[in-house]
């Protein structure tokens, strides 16, 4: 049975019912991310390269591939896909071993801590 | 087994800034309320091996086979129109999920003890573990319906702070309250970065 991803609402089974798989499953009891495990908010990027492998890649995988065609953090990556952080750390870097992502830390090389901060701030006071 | 053809965007989309704040306090001591009173609140789960999580706590003698366990994690995001991105991480609020803070508090610019002044030793790992860790924090007693009315200069004294560290009582229920948190933590730790800033200027000389 092939694990249909659908859009939101559209599920096989709810949320009470738990997944049809285990977590750990999908990443067949791998716990470790392999080199360096992304940070929370560290940002995937989809490269656009082909795979060259055909094999090995998981639904999970695709779906993750899917979400970032643009950059989005590893944290908001586990919470659209309802998967625990761990098991999209291995996938990520299933991905990123053939090259299929690309990860960056938060984007600071041009702005200084103070200036995040600063906008923080104005960001804040004008909600 | 047809393969999809990833199409690269024109030009890479750049990386937005981001950075986080952390909430912790006590179980209970209202993260969850916090965050939803300010950000969209995001369902995020971590799936930990039970070896590093519970030794001593778990008794897994009788399921040989479960070996990781999930912890939920209050998480929010706030865009701002400047395209700046701050995410609010809630920390675990059992001590058993203690080796997450770690990951948790890395490149965070501040952290936010919430506090319920019915249970305040509660919070007192927290404000160890910044003050060990060096990240700068503010205290916001939650006022519970009911709960005893304590002045900051009381919270203070009972939670023995450097003179630095903000007090704020708040309402964890009410955005302008959280605004204010967030505000008062993020004023403090730019404070603080200019005041390190400061020292490693004056020590180069």
């Amino acid at each position: 049975m092939a694990l249909r991803m659908t859009g939101e609402g559209e599920r096989w089974f709810d949320r009470e019912a738990g997944p049809v798989v285990r977590p750990y499953a999908v990443v067949r009891g791998r716990t470790r991310a392999g080199r360096v495990a992304p940070g929370l908010i560290d940002f995937v990027t989809a490269t656009g390269e082909a795979e060259k492998d055909q094999f090995g890649l998981g639904p999970e995988h695709r779906r993750l591939l899917n979400l970032c065609r643009k950059p989005v953090a590893v944290a908001d990556l586990a919470s659209d896909t309802d998967l625990p952080l761990g098991v999209v750390r291995v996938l990520l870097g299933d991905l990123r071993e053939r090259d299929l992502i690309v990860v960056a830390g938060p984007a600071r090389q041009d702005s200084s801590e103070e200036t995040v901060m600063r906008s923080v701030l104005d960001g804040l006071r004008a909600l | 087994m047809v393969s999809e053809r990833y199409e690269p965007a024109a030009e890479p989309a750049a990386v937005p800034i981001v950075t986080k704040l952390l909430i912790a306090g006590g179980f209970g001591s209202g993260k969850t309320t916090l965050v939803g009173s300010i950000s969209e609140v995001r369902p995020l789960s971590t799936e930990e091996d039970l070896t590093e999580v519970s030794v001593g706590i778990d008794d897994t003698t009788t399921v040989a086979h479960k070996r990781t366990t999930t912890v939920a994690l209050d998480f929010g995001r706030i865009t701002f129109p400047s395209g700046v991105v701050l995410y609010l991480f809630g920390t675990p609020g059992q001590e058993r999920f203690w080796f997450m803070w770690d990951e948790l508090a890395f490149g965070a610019m501040g952290a936010i003890v919430l506090v319920d002044t019915r249970r305040l030793a509660d919070c007192f790992s927290s404000v160890d573990y910044f003050e060990r860790r060096d990240t700068p924090f503010v205290i916001a007693a939650n006022q519970f319906d009911g709960s005893p009315r304590y002045s900051q200069a009381d919270i203070r004294d009972a939670l023995d702070l450097e003179p630095d560290v903000p007090v704020l009582i708040c309402d964890a229920r009410e955005r302008e309250s959280v605004k204010e948190v967030l505000i008062t933590s993020v004023t403090h730790s730019l404070a603080r970065h200019r005041s390190r800033a400061t020292l490693a200027t004056q020590a180069d000389r």
